[in-house]
């Protein structure tokens, strides 16, 4: 009796909830949040239709393009890292300071003062990894299909731009916990751009704002790690989703 | 004059036998029209197509088509009921209308491509999950400009252009051959002309592909694990890993 009693409360409230202004004026005429779900292909688009996902997502697809065994997930897995590593990345700026006297000791409290702060950092880490994986695979992927082919030709090089970001995204955080291995790898990365032929010297000076090393190269490859590279990547995979969609969504059988 | 598909054909003449058989025999619908029918509109042999209509069709057929507006119909023909209609031509999909989209099978990404999306996503996370418990990120002592570590490695995606500093001047290893590379990566679309996309079209392609993978992939295991102190070469089993991810 109780229990009837309170699922009619609960049911009532929902109903109370879902007339409201509040909840219509969230949900867009048509949503399944409206009226409930049952699976129709009606409610089926609606799904996409009424909701954000239509940015990405055609409410249907070629049945060959949702094969897993195709794309092997690649592409989504790579912007689904991308999503992992910017949610890690904001809980580990809240415990870091990009100064030479700070960064090592924010990390090291981090790791041993902040609760999941170890485990946080740990899988921005693995997953930027991954991220780097997935993504050269995923180009391997869609060279192996022809699939940069016509009229795919623009987001191809679209792709490649994106594949050089994701390799400076994490070049750049290698050298922000300011360890031997951050320092040393960078130096060793760095000194190679400064064999740029003419203007050599201008690069490294520009990279590491300054001669050397130091504290002014930890502010401006944070800055580059956690604002500007993500920026401009985020315009260029936008502009690769809605390619993938205007060109005819993704490459047909072989 | 575009060859009539069968079927449409054969649905005609079944439509004029059906309408003759309402109209000229005085039979009511369900008998057997070819029974009760006058001899004037029976068909002569096994023909079903009343005779009349017949030599009309034949009469329509023998015209010259000319489009400047001759009467296609025989004046005086009017058919059953007033109905004046003949199958002058089909005009075959795609003669005149722009038919470029095929149907192609589709599915709804709801559910279909969304559960597959998030399976894997739940995957991925799972997996940096349970990877991150058991395997901590490398924090080496802090920074120290005086202490070299030996060997100084760069990340691993960039041992390949380390490894190729052992071979050429820092230049062409650093800078032109990585400018290069990335550079005919982004023109591969526009210099390879191959329409086609099988692989056994794209032979040539897949090889040249396949190599340069090939022999990235060595370079960048030569540089993660086979290069020990002095970047000198060693064996890891004999000397030991120098590789910090």
């Amino acid at each position: 009796m109780a229990d009837d009693k309170k699922s009619g409360g609960m049911s009532q409230l929902s109903e109370q909830v879902q007339a409201s202004q509040a909840w219509s004026s969230i949900f867009r005429p048509g949503s399944i949040f409206r009226k409930g779900y049952s699976d129709s292909p009606r409610n089926r688009s609606y799904v996409i239709m009424n909701s954000v996902l239509y940015h990405l997502h055609p409410v249907k697809v070629k049945r060959h393009a949702v094969k897993v065994s195709y794309t092997l997930c690649l592409g989504g897995l790579s912007f689904f890292l991308f999503i992992h590593l910017t949610v890690t990345g904001i809980f580990l700026m809240f415990f870091y300071r990009p100064t030479a006297a700070q960064a090592w000791n924010d990390i090291q409290t981090l790791q041993t003062a902040v609760g999941f702060g170890l485990l946080v950092r740990n899988m921005h880490r693995w997953a930027a990894h991954l991220m780097v994986l997935s993504v050269f695979l995923h180009m391997a992927r869609v060279f192996y299909h022809g699939a940069y082919k016509p009229p795919r030709e623009f987001n191809w090089v679209i792709g490649v731009m994106l594949l050089q970001f994701t390799l400076l995204l994490s070049f750049t955080g290698y050298l922000l916990p300011w360890d031997q291995l951050a320092l040393w790898a960078v130096t060793v990365g760095t000194n190679m751009m400064g064999f740029t032929p003419v203007f050599g010297e201008q690069v490294r000076f520009v990279l590491l704002g300054g001669v050397e090393i130091g504290t002014d190269t930890l502010l401006r490859w944070y800055t580059l790690h956690v604002l500007m590279l993500p920026f401009v990547l985020v315009i260029f995979l936008a502009i690769h989703f809605w390619r993938v969609r205007k060109d005819g969504g993704i490459s047909g059988p072989l | 004059m575009t060859e009539i598909p069968e079927h449409l054909r054969k649905r005609a003449e079944a439509a004029k036998a059906k309408a003759q058989a309402a109209a000229g025999g005085d039979t009511p619908a369900g008998d057997a029209p070819s029974a009760d029918s006058p001899a004037g509109t029976a068909p002569a042999g096994d023909e079903k197509i009343p005779s009349h209509l017949l030599d009309r069709g034949t009469a329509a057929a023998d015209m010259p088509a000319t489009p400047a507006g001759v009467p296609a119909v025989p004046v005086g023909g009017s058919g059953p009921d007033g109905h004046n209609q003949r199958l002058l031509t089909v005009v075959k999909s795609g003669s005149i209308q722009d038919t470029r989209a095929t149907p192609v099978d589709k599915v709804h990404v709801w559910p279909h491509l969304l559960v597959a999306e998030f399976l894997a996503a739940l995957a991925v996370t799972l997996f940096t999950l349970l990877f991150s418990i058991f395997v901590n990120a490398p924090l080496l002592e802090l920074a120290d400009f005086n202490k070299t570590p030996n060997p100084s490695k760069a990340p691993w995606y960039f041992l390949g252009l380390q490894e190729l500093l052992t071979m050429f001047h820092p230049m062409v290893a650093g800078v032109t051959i990585p400018g290069i590379g990335l550079f005919l990566l982004i023109m591969a679309p526009y210099i390879d002309k191959n329409p086609s996309k099988r692989p056994e079209d794209r032979k040539f392609a897949i090889s040249l592909m396949t190599v340069h993978l090939m022999f990235w992939a060595v370079l960048v295991m030569i540089g993660s694990f086979f290069r020990g102190p002095g970047f000198n070469f060693v064996f890891p089993w004999n000397a030991g890993l120098f590789f910090e991810l």
